[in-house]
């Protein structure tokens, strides 16, 4: 791995203190890694509930049917059985999960934690069995009898469009969930007047997150206190809180939710509220008994919601030298069974343009029903897609005008003297879909010298003289990332003297513990060494969205500079009166507050405390004294702030088993200002591995009756240290003005133009042949099948 | 020892286990049916072997027997019966001074979540005690049998070559 600085090194947001290192911008080694490399790390199932219980789920294995009836008799009867509960058993759980993101225009339909009479998909829970282990629960599982009335299913878009497509709901006279288009300029005029037209049609799987620590849910009742504790594995434990509350018909104090110390991965699915979330805490309260689920594998595969079918319509039209006049694009989004939320084909909708500066463009999205589990967020959510639709024709445009693919690239992309760029969409929010800033044609120069663009292409001619199947492929990218509505931090000075910060957001392995003490000892002037941070805890902090869309460090991290700030100038105000020196002359020397630069003239945080938090009971504080030093800020983007980036990569394709192998891949990305570029590589590379696997491997297959076909690691690939190859990296720092660290997101940038990328590379690999990939993954069946078909073009 | 044996809590026969787990001598009443995973993570409480898909694919739950690494969610605790053990917890040593896979894991950022770290530093480090890893294609194929979803591999093939030179300093090796 190579990293470069092509553009000035990052702005520091943060002025630094005289004397201090700076930490906002350093290769900081994480504070986390001694226990997880020791085996010490604490994860969900590691959790110390002595006694509790056990649960396992009865799913259904039929993608439609109705439920007759369910006999639990022999199973209740089995040794070290506790209860077992069906949906008609708990009416009080018989209440529809809001979808996350929702619309006017959706046709929602409702999905329950546990349904007592209809199911959808295979792997929806029936029946939950608690027993005194995993392994009895799961004895139990086996001898329930369930009696289902099978009914037909539609297993794709495609299927449930079709004419006289099964309802997957009985409610619904179609299997639309919801239509909308967005429109700017005259989309239709253009077409019909624009000098060249090209039209194609893409389709990209089904894929999951696959965080290699499944789901999972604890619950313990309190009766003494009323509170309900759950320790979930999810993303956004606030929203969990506030789901349960809303469940149970609780107060939301009442309910306390614990994400685990450490997160087993993440990637979009463990955002969203799945029925057993619901489940479990419900059932140990009735019990009042501890109850733990741990999700395995295989239920993870039918269970978890996944993310990514698309089908896309997609026509441009352009002038003779390339410049897009119109860009229409149709696509079809599979919501599966319910519509857990709208977030995914809403950022399709509108990353359709990227980084070109379009004048007409029509982006249309028909979100349909399916038999099959629940779609939502999955690392890139549902930009990737539109990359593919959009990048994809930028080098159909290319061939078809015989002009260089970048070369195209570069005559439509938005400068940088044009931000704030209003695209002429609308944000999901309602807002005017907005960039605020970046500068992709440098990065797509930088990236095309470090490629060496002109090189490589040379060597593609000599490879392809000499028989090779050499391609190359770009993809560029925006990603509107450091989304709303707000993340909080609360900084307090605690009574050993160090600095807690605590944050509602609850990392997935991004080093958390970490970046947030960086920020905050810059905000501070404080050195690391004394500041602490935690995460995850509902009761630690009163609100919170969680970590998910690339926007943590965007909301949480400019909370937590605003709130350093402010905890800066209290614990000085205390400081200023025990030393009887104005506060502008104090600073801070390691854990102590010091006036004018002179060691005998300071005091030390712990003192501080001893005054300011602790006090002495009945005596007045000194005067000019704040009780309690703690701040609790929160920040609120105005906006999305737009992430870019662009990758170049070349491969090769064996012709004789259609295999592809990456000869080289580049990427370069601009996220502005980096708290820890160690950090931010790492998210860039390991999202670029998750886009290897869709380009390449990942699909979630199901057949035309609504079977999984992929449900163990055997049948659904993911990428090993083998498939994914050495990357070069390219950074460009593009301050975002939206905020005072000048941030953007970097989870999913590394992902999202990936399988463009890969297909625009393997297509040109084959020119030879004029064939044509439209489908991912990319698998060597498909390559084979592209070069053998006879009526291309 | 686990007080109850855990064949009362799987509502299975049950059988008696003498391992040495980490150096130390364990035994207890096992289920049969207990996979080797389950029992040291629940009935030892050696928590740091995870077990991530069940089905021997991903290698989160990699732990060494007899001194080979072995997936421990495909193997019976039973099995175990006379054997040595070895799981991440062992691997520094008993002064917590790291070993040199462990230490160039967290220099290049070779984890990020920690969920299979354990499991790829197990398989390494196996492969490590058979010779120098020299070339990144060699460090590719040792990582090859582990999954991990977070980092990209980039800083774990880094890692694997220092943590080799560290281990054969005399050695050639692509690591600078």
């Amino acid at each position: 791995m190579t990293a470069e600085a092509i553009a000035e090194a990052p702005v520091r947001p943060v002025e630094a203190t005289p004397g201090k290192q700076p930490m906002i911008g350093a290769p900081v080694r994480r504070r986390e890694d001694r226990r997880l490399i020791t085996g010490q790390g604490r994860y969900l199932d590691d959790l110390e509930l002595p006694g509790a219980y056990e649960a396992a789920f009865v799913r259904t294995p039929h993608a439609s049917a109705r439920i007759r009836s369910i006999d639990t008799t022999a199973a209740a009867r089995l040794p070290g059985v506790i209860g077992i509960w069906t949906g008609a058993d708990l009416p009080e759980l018989v209440k529809p999960i809001p979808p996350k993101v929702s619309n006017p225009l959706l046709r929602d339909m409702p999905r329950y934690p546990l349904p007592p009479e209809r199911v959808h998909f295979v792997g929806e829970p029936v029946a939950v069995v608690v027993a005194e282990s995993r392994y009895v629960a799961e004895d139990a599982v086996e001898l329930i009898e369930v009696d289902y009335e099978v009914l037909p299913a539609v297993s794709s878009t495609t299927a449930a469009l079709a004419p006289d497509a099964p309802r997957v709901h009985d409610e619904l006279d179609d299997n639309v969930a919801i239509h909308v288009t967005q429109v700017a300029g005259e989309p239709e005029e253009a077409l019909r007047t624009a000098p060249h037209r090209l039209s194609e049609r893409f389709v990209i799987a089904r894929g999951g997150g696959h965080s290699m620590e499944c789901r999972g849910v604890a619950a313990r009742y309190d009766v003494g206190t009323g509170q309900l504790t759950v320790w979930p594995s999810t993303q956004s434990p606030h929203y969990t809180r506030n789901m349960l509350a809303y469940f149970y018909g609780m107060d939301e104090d009442d309910v306390r939710v614990v994400v685990p110390r450490d997160s087993g991965g993440g990637f979009g699915p463990k955002a969203q509220f799945h029925g057993e979330d619901a489940v479990i805490p419900y059932v140990a309260m009735l019990l009042r008994h501890p109850v733990k689920w741990i999700e395995d594998r295989s239920e993870n595969f039918v269970a978890t919601m996944m993310e990514r079918n698309q089908v896309h319509h997609v026509e441009v039209g352009f002038d003779d030298d390339g410049k897009l006049i119109v860009v229409k694009n149709v696509f079809e989004h599979d919501q599966g069974a319910y519509c857990a939320g709208l977030q995914v084909p809403m950022i399709t909708l509108s990353t359709l343009p990227g980084q070109y500066r379009i004048p007409n463009i029509h982006t249309e999205l028909i979100g349909c029903y399916t038999n099959m589990v629940p779609t939502s967020s999955v690392r890139g959510a549902g930009r990737p897609q539109a990359v593919v639709a959009m990048e994809r024709m930028m080098d159909r445009i290319a061939e078809h005008l015989g002009l260089d693919p970048a070369e195209v690239r570069l005559r439509n992309m938005i400068r940088a003297d044009e931000f704030p760029y209003k695209v002429g969409l609308t944000f999901r929010d309602g807002s005017p879909l907005t960039y605020d800033s970046g500068d992709f044609p440098s990065l797509t120069k930088a990236v095309l010298a470090r490629f060496d663009y002109d090189g490589e292409r040379e060597r593609q001619a000599l490879a392809r003289s000499a028989g090779r199947l050499v391609g190359i492929g770009l993809g560029a990218y925006v990603e509107g990332c450091g989304l709303g509505p707000y993340e909080g931090a609360r900084l307090r000075l605690t009574n050993d003297g160090t600095v807690l910060v605590t944050l509602a957001a609850t990392p997935l392995g991004q080093g958390y513990e970490t970046i947030y003490a960086q920020i905050a000892s810059d905000a501070m002037g404080l050195d690391m060494e004394h500041i602490a941070v935690a995460t995850g805890d509902t009761s630690r902090i009163p609100f919170g969205q969680g970590s998910f869309a690339s926007r943590t460090t965007v909301t949480a991290g400019s909370a937590t500079l605003q709130a350093g700030r402010e905890l800066r100038e209290k614990i000085f105000e205390v400081a200023a009166v025990l030393l009887g020196a104005p506060a502008e002359e104090l600073c801070f020397q390691g854990d102590r507050v010091c006036a004018g630069g002179d060691p005998g003239r300071s005091v030390s945080l712990r003192d501080i405390v001893q005054v300011s938090n602790i006090g002495k009971h009945g005596i007045t504080m000194p005067r000019g004294v704040p009780a309690g030093i703690e701040v609790t800020s929160y920040f609120s983007p105005e906006r999305a702030s737009y992430a870019s980036g662009i990758h170049a990569a070349t491969v090769e394709v064996d012709p004789d088993t259609g295999q592809i192998k990456i000869l080289r891949y580049v990427i370069g990305h601009d996220c502005g200002n980096v708290i820890n570029p160690l950090l931010v590589d790492g998210q860039v590379l390991g999202g670029f591995a998750h886009g290897i696997g869709n380009a390449l491997y990942e699909e979630s297959f199901y057949d035309d009756a609504g079977q999984p076909q992929s449900a163990s690691y055997l049948d659904y690939s993911l990428p090993s240290a083998i498939e994914v190859p050495k990357v070069e990296l390219v950074h460009q720092f593009t301050p975002s003005p939206l905020n005072p660290l000048g941030v953007k997101g970097a989870g999913e940038g590394g992902t999202i133009p990936v399988p463009a990328t890969i297909a625009n590379a393997v297509e040109d690999a084959l020119r030879p042949f004029g064939a044509r990939i439209t489908s991912l993954p990319i698998t060597p069946a498909k390559v084979f099948a592209a070069m053998t078909a006879t009526n291309h073009r | 020892m686990p007080e109850s044996p855990s064949g009362t809590r799987t509502g299975h026969e049950t059988q008696v286990v003498r391992t040495t787990v980490n150096g130390v001598e364990r035994e207890a009443e096992v289920a049969t049916r207990l996979t080797l995973a389950d029992f040291l993570r629940h009935e030892l409480r050696l928590t740091g072997t995870h077990v991530g898909c069940e089905h021997g694919v991903c290698g989160a739950c990699t732990v060494h027997v007899d001194g080979a690494a072995v997936r421990s969610c495909l193997m019976l605790a039973v099995q175990a019966n006379g054997r040595r053990v070895d799981t991440v917890e062992g691997l520094a040593g008993p002064d917590g001074e790291l070993a040199p896979i462990q230490e160039a894991f967290s220099k290049h950022h070779a984890l990020q979540c920690g969920f299979c770290t354990s499991g790829f530093l197990m398989s390494v480090a196996e492969a490590l005690k058979e010779g120098p890893i020299e070339t990144e294609q060699a460090a590719r194929e040792v990582l090859g049998g582990n999954i991990c979803r977070c980092t990209g591999y980039a800083g774990m093939v880094d890692a694997v070559l220092e943590a080799s030179q560290t281990s054969y300093p005399t050695a050639k090796g692509e690591h600078a």
